[in-house]
C-alpha cells in the first residue's frame, strides 16, 4: 500500500509518499512562490487524478492537474476557473477542491475568494459559476474574515446530487436542495459572538464543516469560537465543545471510515491563536463530540506556538486511517494508527495551508 | 507591428517565444491579441475583466503604462512593450 501525502504551503507544493506511513519520501517544492490553498487528490478514476489550485503573486491563480502523481502537470488553455464578465468579480483564491460523489466521476467543485462555487463536469479542466449562490440576496452582507471572503468548505451530499452544503467566513452555512439553483442559510445555534446579535440568520464566521460521507445528515462545525453537531443535515446545531480545552480553532475532520469519529485541534481565544499552554495536541472524539481526548504521543510537548489552519489537517482512505496536519511553521505530521502516535513528515516548510492524503 | 517582450517565466506560455509581435493601437488592444494566440499567458498579465494585474508593469517605450493612460495607452507601430513583474512577495 502507498499512500500520498501533499503539503500545500505558501510558497508551493510538496509531495510525500510512503509505503508503511512512517517513513516518508518527500519532494519539492512544486511551483515554487505560490501559494497552494486547495488540493484534491481524486481517486474516483482507474488512476488518482491531482489538482492543484496554484496562486502566483504577479500572475494569478490557476488550476493544474497531474494523472501521473505530480510528475508533471497540465494547465488548460483557457482559464479553469473565471468570473463571468457581466459579476464585475475577479478570481482572487480557490480555497477548496472538491471532487464529486463516486456516481459523478467528472464533477469537481471549487470554493473560491470572493465567496463563490463553481463547478466542473470534465474532471477540473473548466468550472462555471453556481449563479444560484452568487445571486443569492444575502451576499452583500457577506463580508471579508482575516483571510478573506471565501468559500472554504463544499461538502455535496453522496447520494442526492441535488443537495450540498458550503461554508463561508463570513456567511456561515448555506445548503442547496436543487442542485444550486436555490440557497437557503443553515446556522441556526451558532453563534457569532462579533455581532449584536449573537445567533443571526447568517454571518456566522464558520471555520470548517465535516461530514461523513455514510451519515450525511450529521454534520461537525469549528465555528470562529464554538464548536458544534448538526444531526439534522444543518437544520440546527447545538455544541459539542465541553471536553475541549478551547472552543477556537479551524481544523474539522472526520474519520474515513467510523462516522461520529472527529478530530479537532484546539487553539485559544481569537485574541491569541496558539495552541493551549504551548503544547501540540490532536483532539479526537470517538462519539461525535461527547467527550473528547487529547492525543500527543511523538508531537512537541511544549513551545509549540504555532497554528493548524483549517485544510492543515486530514485523514486517509487506509484502514486503520492516517491522520495528518501541518503547521503555519512549516511541521507535517502523520499518524499511522488514527491518532494514537504520531511522527515528523517534514519541518521547516513554508506556512502550511492544506494536506490531503489518499492511498494511491 | 507592436512588440512585447517577456520576462524568462513567462516564455513557456508563449511557445518559448521571448518576444510577441502584434498589431494594436493601444496597450489593452495588444493584450487582446495576446490573448487571441495565447490565452494561458494573457491571464497572468490582465484578470478576467480585462484589468492589469497588480504586481506585473508594463513599460511602454520606456514609461510605465500606468503613469501613461493604463490600457488606454496609445502605441505606435514601433512601439515597445516591456513586460516585467514588479518587486512582490517574501
Amino acid at each position: 500500500m502507498d499512500v500520498l501525502l501533499a503539503i500545500g504551503t505558501r510558497k508551493g507544493l510538496w509531495l510525500a509518499r510512503s509505503s508503511d506511513r512512517r517513513s516518508w519520501r518527500v519532494s519539492g517544492p512544486q511551483f515554487p512562490v505560490t501559494e497552494v490553498k486547495a488540493f484534491a487528490i481524486d481517486t474516483r478514476g482507474s488512476s488518482p487524478r491531482l489538482l492543484a489550485a496554484v496562486l502566483n503573486e504577479h500572475f494569478g491563480l490557476t488550476v493544474v492537474s497531474s494523472d501521473d502523481l505530480g510528475e508533471t502537470w497540465n494547465e488548460p488553455e483557457q482559464a479553469p476557473i473565471a468570473f463571468p464578465e457581466d459579476t464585475g468579480a475577479a478570481l482572487e483564491a480557490v480555497w477548496q477542491l472538491t471532487p464529486g460523489p463516486g456516481d459523478q466521476p467528472d464533477v469537481v467543485y471549487a470554493g473560491t475568494e470572493p465567496s463563490a462555487l463553481f463547478r466542473s463536469s470534465d474532471g477540473g479542466k473548466s468550472f462555471e459559476l453556481v449563479r444560484g449562490l452568487w445571486d443569492h440576496p444575502h451576499r452583500p452582507n457577506w463580508f471579508p474574515g482575516g483571510g478573506g471572503q471565501a468559500v472554504h468548505t463544499v461538502l455535496p451530499h453522496p447520494e442526492d446530487e441535488n443537495s450540498m452544503i458550503v461554508a463561508m467566513s463570513t456567511g456561515g452555512v448555506y445548503r442547496t436542495a436543487d442542485g444550486g439553483a436555490t440557497w437557503n442559510p443553515a446556522n441556526r445555534g451558532v453563534r457569532a459572538d462579533f455581532m449584536p446579535d449573537e445567533y443571526p440568520e447568517y454571518g456566522q464566521c464558520v471555520h470548517k464543516v465535516a461530514m461523513h460521507p455514510s451519515n450525511p445528515d450529521e454534520l461537525f462545525l469549528q465555528n470562529h469560537g464554538g464548536v458544534y453537531r448538526s444531526r439534522d443535515a444543518g437544520g440546527s446545531w447545538e455544541s459539542i465543545e465541553g471536553g475541549l480545552p478551547e472552543n477556537f480553532g479551524f481544523s474539522m475532520v472526520v474519520h474515513p471510515h467510523r462516522p461520529g469519529v472527529i478530530y479537532n485541534f484546539p487553539l485559544t481565544s481569537p485574541m491569541n491563536r496558539f495552541p493551549p499552554k504551548g503544547q501540540c495536541g490532536v483532539y479526537r472524539s470517538e462519539d461525535g463530540g461527547g467527550s473528547w481526548t487529547q492525543l500527543r504521543n511523538g508531537l512537541p510537548e511544549e513551545g509549540f506556538w504555532s497554528a493548524v489552519m483549517r485544510d492543515a489537517m486530514c485523514a486517509d482512505d487506509a484502514d486503520p486511517a492516517g491522520i495528518y496536519f501541518g503547521s503555519r511553521s512549516g511541521e507535517v505530521y502523520a499518524s499511522a494508527d488514527e491518532g494514537e502516535h504520531w511522527q515528523q513528515v517534514a519541518a521547516h516548510l513554508p506556512d502550511v495551508f492544506c494536506v490531503r492524503a489518499a492511498v494511491i | 507591428m507592436v512588440s512585447l517582450r517577456l520576462p524568462s517565466m513567462l516564455h513557456p506560455l508563449a511557445r518559448g517565444h521571448s518576444r510577441i509581435e502584434v498589431t494594436a493601437a493601444t496597450l489593452g488592444i495588444a493584450l487582446d491579441a495576446v490573448r487571441e494566440q495565447y490565452p494561458a499567458l494573457e491571464r497572468r498579465l490582465r484578470n478576467e475583466q480585462g484589468e492589469l494585474r497588480r504586481y506585473v508593469n508594463f513599460y511602454v517605450d520606456g514609461e510605465e503604462c500606468r503613469r501613461l493612460g493604463g490600457v488606454d495607452t496609445p502605441l505606435s507601430d514601433h512601439s515597445e512593450v516591456m513586460v516585467i513583474p514588479s518587486v512582490a512577495g517574501g
